[in-house]
């Protein structure tokens, strides 16, 4: 990056009501153009990062607002920011750009409140081809959602009522005249950077915050002073979106409740919702994430046709989207269902397995749920070069993995001392090994990458179930558990989440593949037979697991025990081992 | 069996697709199971059906992959309504001058490539069922392999679901009567057929079902079976359902052989293979 200005962005001033703005251009200007508006206490640097990369494919437009940045202030100040005022400068700075072609709108925070100002008044209509929200709702819907609580409030509403009450409580502080102004050109200007760092995890330095925050600060206080008071009191009741809306909510916003946007589908017809787990200032924090929605979007827009029908159609669409998702033992089993779940949220799926054309096939028919892309990789986990490899390879091909799912194992049944040394190595280089190297190669890949993921890893109920039968495999089970829960701990600070998925009997080839120890081959298949018929009378699907893992992903939960056994084995754990031991001494027959 | 009891089973096989064919056609937005299945019923009793194996069935959309069933009410029609890209599964048995089908017919309304490809795939569950039973080998076993099968694939058994998890049941002559009342869908000669061989069966060590439980651990017993895998795929199932004649002759052709190889789904097969 850059520093204050943008890389190679060519700079224009725009006349319009007394003042000019400020506006930087990048990429070529005969592609679709897409204007990025900046939020509060911000200026058109807080888009650096989404706008290098969008500039590849677009030609971006970016503007300080009235009052911030290197665009002039208004005088007076009060009265000069009203929103009707803001979507003159808008229609001034896209007339000069894009004379002839409607653009693009992004918006952030305030940038996002102005835009649907710009997105629902009807002297936009036919200026603009598609709007991208990220944490601003339009103060007409926020007043009607307000109305709606306050008239009729159940105990549900109130309380979210009283929850969004609570996050706006610098809205209030920003109504006391002067004191904000004092502030922001004093200590807290001084200060904020650190804050944002510190609290909203931005990365430092970059040239954001640029150097005129206190006074883009002091001045959008009238952004708020001069809407929000008369908007939220008479809210416009025409307030329709004319154009298509992507909506994008990042599930830790301080500021924002993510209830504000229950009904929206009403205000906005064709609705396209995205969430992200990340704190408010999602165009620092994740920049690779919005630059690939947003260019996604648009590119729907500018080409339509028959959309993907089935992309994004299944449950989790919103958060999964376009991500890239890397699955190992993905053959067969857990591994494969969850591929197909991801695939069906409209991930892109890489299908790892030592079996390449099971790999294959779980990425064929991947593509066929709804992966926007899938491929199938045949590499054996357990082998630490090959995963090297295969990292360097995804990562130049597909870009860093934000979702990994360590999920490949083996099963190994006998007693300890039937048990060889051969089997242990064997078990262990799959099952514990195999996840230490995923989740180094592939983990390092989202640290470094410095804006989240998740790490998903496929323990078993086996551990924290003391048995006889399954020395070898509980123990490479239970190390995956402890490893996770460290990793977890390691990891959180980057916004890496980790998860433990603990499935119990699940009806996948699992058994048919185990080896028995201490038995001869003829034993040992009949037990695999058996075992197997165990498991088909149990039969529980292992796409319900897929399911558990998606859900573990999404509430960033940190050990999941699936079946109903594995949850009751987890409470016994706690509360009553002792039973579990007296049980891990009995000897299924089979 | 002699020729003549063949030639009418096919030909009410025959008649069945043809319904199938002919109610598919007329499939339109907005129809819901319920009235599939009278079109189904109606159909075919307007070519002289009066009796029946079980009342014509419908499924539409994830209920083709019998998703979330729990008990055996759950299979009947329901008031789900067709839409565009919906899969389909149409499954009648109608019972004709005394000889006996069963048949299940898999369709979207208009393109749906996942149900397609389940379709496609469809065709090595044929084959390998035909080439097991021409082996001799148990009922039971060859259900574990189709299911194998079917999960290397990618897809579950949803076979399983039908009452004892039958991938095949078998069908027979049933005797023709003025009066031909069903119950819980099934018409009671056939049941009464079923139940006699179930009786018969269990003496001599043999099941007119085909499951994976231990009653089917017997090589194939000579006879007409109504073989119906099913797959399923996240909320899409697809399946067809036909009657393999199995002999007792010691030539492996003739020991077992499907009924009729000129059906929708053998004929998509064959397209697909030319083209």
């Amino acid at each position: 990056m850059s520093g204050t200005t943008l890389a190679g962005a060519r700079e224009r001033r725009v006349r319009t009501g007394g003042i000019e703005l400020c506006v930087a251009e990048l990429g070529e200007a005969g592609r679709p153009t897409v204007v990025l508006v900046h939020g509060y206490p911000d200026s058109k640097e807080v888009w650096s990062e989404v706008a290098e990369r969008l500039a590849a494919h677009f030609h971006v437009v970016l503007y300080d607002v009235r009052g911030h940045g290197r665009s002039g202030a208004p005088v007076p100040l009060r009265g000069g920011f009203t929103l009707e005022k803001l979507t003159d400068d808008f229609l001034a700075v896209v007339d000069a750009v894009s004379p002839d072609r409607p653009v693009h709108l992004v918006g952030h925070d305030w940038g996002s409140v102005q835009g649907w100002e710009f997105a629902t008044v009807k002297r936009t209509e036919g200026r603009i081809a598609s709007f991208t929200s990220m944490s601003g709702p339009s103060l007409d819907h926020f007043g009607h959602w307000i109305k709606k609580r306050m008239t009729r409030p159940t105990p549900r509403r109130a309380a979210q009522l009283l929850g969004q009450g609570v996050k706006s409580w610098y809205v209030y502080m920003l109504h006391t005249p002067v004191l904000p102004e004092l502030a922001w050109r004093g200590p807290l200007g001084k200060r904020w950077p650190r804050m944002l760092e510190r609290v909203e995890k931005v990365p430092a330095g970059s040239g954001y915050p640029t150097a005129s925050l206190p006074s883009d600060a002091a001045h959008g206080a009238w952004l708020y002073r001069d809407n929000v008071r008369s908007r939220l009191r008479r809210p416009r009741t025409d307030a329709y979106a004319h154009v298509p809306v992507q909506l994008i909510t990042p599930t830790g916003d301080a500021f924002l409740s993510e209830r504000l946007y229950d009904e929206l589908e009403l205000w906005a017809p064709q609705l396209l919702r995205r969430t992200l787990p990340a704190k408010h200032w999602i165009p620092r924090t994740r920049p690779d994430q919005l630059a690939s929605w947003i260019g996604e979007f648009v590119t729907a827009q500018e080409e339509p046709g028959p959309a993907p029908e089935r992309s994004g159609a299944g449950k989790y669409a919103d958060r999964f989207g376009g991500q890239l998702v890397l699955v190992t033992g993905a053959a067969s089993g857990i591994g494969r269902a969850t591929a197909f779940a991801f695939a069906e949220a409209g991930a892109r799926v890489v299908a790892v397995d030592r079996d390449a054309e099971g790999a294959a096939r779980t990425a064929d028919m991947a593509r066929l749920l709804g992966a926007p892309a899938a491929w199938g990789e045949c590499v054996d986990v357990s082998d630490e070069q090959a995963m090297e490899k295969l990292a360097a390879r995804v990562a130049a091909e597909h870009g860093v993995v934000d979702v990994l799912v360590n999920n490949a194992g083996i099963g190994l049944s006998g007693s300890f001392l039937d048990t060889t040394t051969e089997d242990w190595k064997k078990v262990l280089d799959v099952n514990l090994w195999g996840v230490i190297h995923g989740c180094r190669v592939f983990g390092r890949q989202m640290a470094e990458r410095g804006q989240g993921g998740h790490i998903v890893n496929t323990a078993s109920a086996a551990a924290y179930l003391p048995s006889r039968t399954l020395p070898a495999y509980s123990t490479s089970k239970a190390a995956v558990l402890m490893l996770s829960e460290c990793l977890r701990a390691e990891l959180a600070p980057k916004s890496i989440g980790v998860s433990a998925i603990c499935p119990g009997i699940v009806n996948t080839n699992i058994t048919a593949t185990a080896r028995f120890a201490g038995v001869d081959e003829a034993e040992e298949k009949r037990r695999q037979q058996r075992s197997s018929r165990l498991y088909g009378l149990r039969n529980f699907p292992p796409e319900k697991v897929a399911d558990a893992i998606l859900e573990a992903v999404v509430r960033n939960e940190a050990v999941v025990p699936v079946t109903p056994e594995s949850k009751g084995a987890r409470w016994m754990s706690r509360f009553t081992p002792g039973v579990l031991r007296a049980l891990a001494r009995l000897e299924p027959r089979l | 069996m002699t020729r003549d009891d063949l030639r009418g089973f096919r030909e009410v096989q025959r008649l069945a697709y043809a319904c199938a064919e002919a109610v598919a056609a007329q499939l339109k937005p907005g129809i819901t199971e319920r009235e599939a299945a009278r079109m189904q019923r109606e159909w075919l009793r307007d070519q002289g059906v009066r009796d029946w194996f079980h009342l014509p069935f419908a499924w539409f959309g994830d209920r083709t992959a019998f998703t979330n069933f729990k008990i055996p009410l759950q299979f009947f029609p329901t008031n789900r309504r067709l839409e565009p890209g919906m899969p389909f599964i149409l499954d009648a048995a109608p019972i004709y001058k005394g000889y006996t089908a069963d048949i299940g017919y898999s369709g979207s309304l208009g393109l749906n490539p996942v149900q397609d490809r389940l379709m496609s795939d469809l065709r090595v569950h044929r084959d390998l069922v035909l080439a097991q039973v021409r082996e001799r080998r148990p009922l039971r076993e060859i259900y574990e392999d189709v299911e194998r099968l079917m999960t290397r694939q990618g897809y579950a058994n949803r076979h399983r679901a039908y009452p004892f998890g039958v991938i095949a049941h078998k069908v027979d002559r049933v005797e023709e009567r003025r009066w031909s009342p069903t119950a819980f869908g099934f018409g009671t000669q056939a049941l009464k057929g079923l139940v006699g061989d179930a009786l018969h069966g269990h003496r001599e060590g043999w099941s007119p079902l085909w499951s994976p439980y231990k009653f089917s651990d017997h090589p194939p017993r000579p006879g007409l079976w109504a073989v119906e895998p099913h797959l399923g795929f996240r909320g899409t199932g697809a399946k067809f359902e036909e009657i393999l004649v199995v002999t007792d002759s010691r030539d492996p052709e003739e020991s077992a052989f499907w009924l009729d190889d000129d059906l929708p789904h053998v004929r998509r097969w064959a397209e697909e293979k030319a083209a």
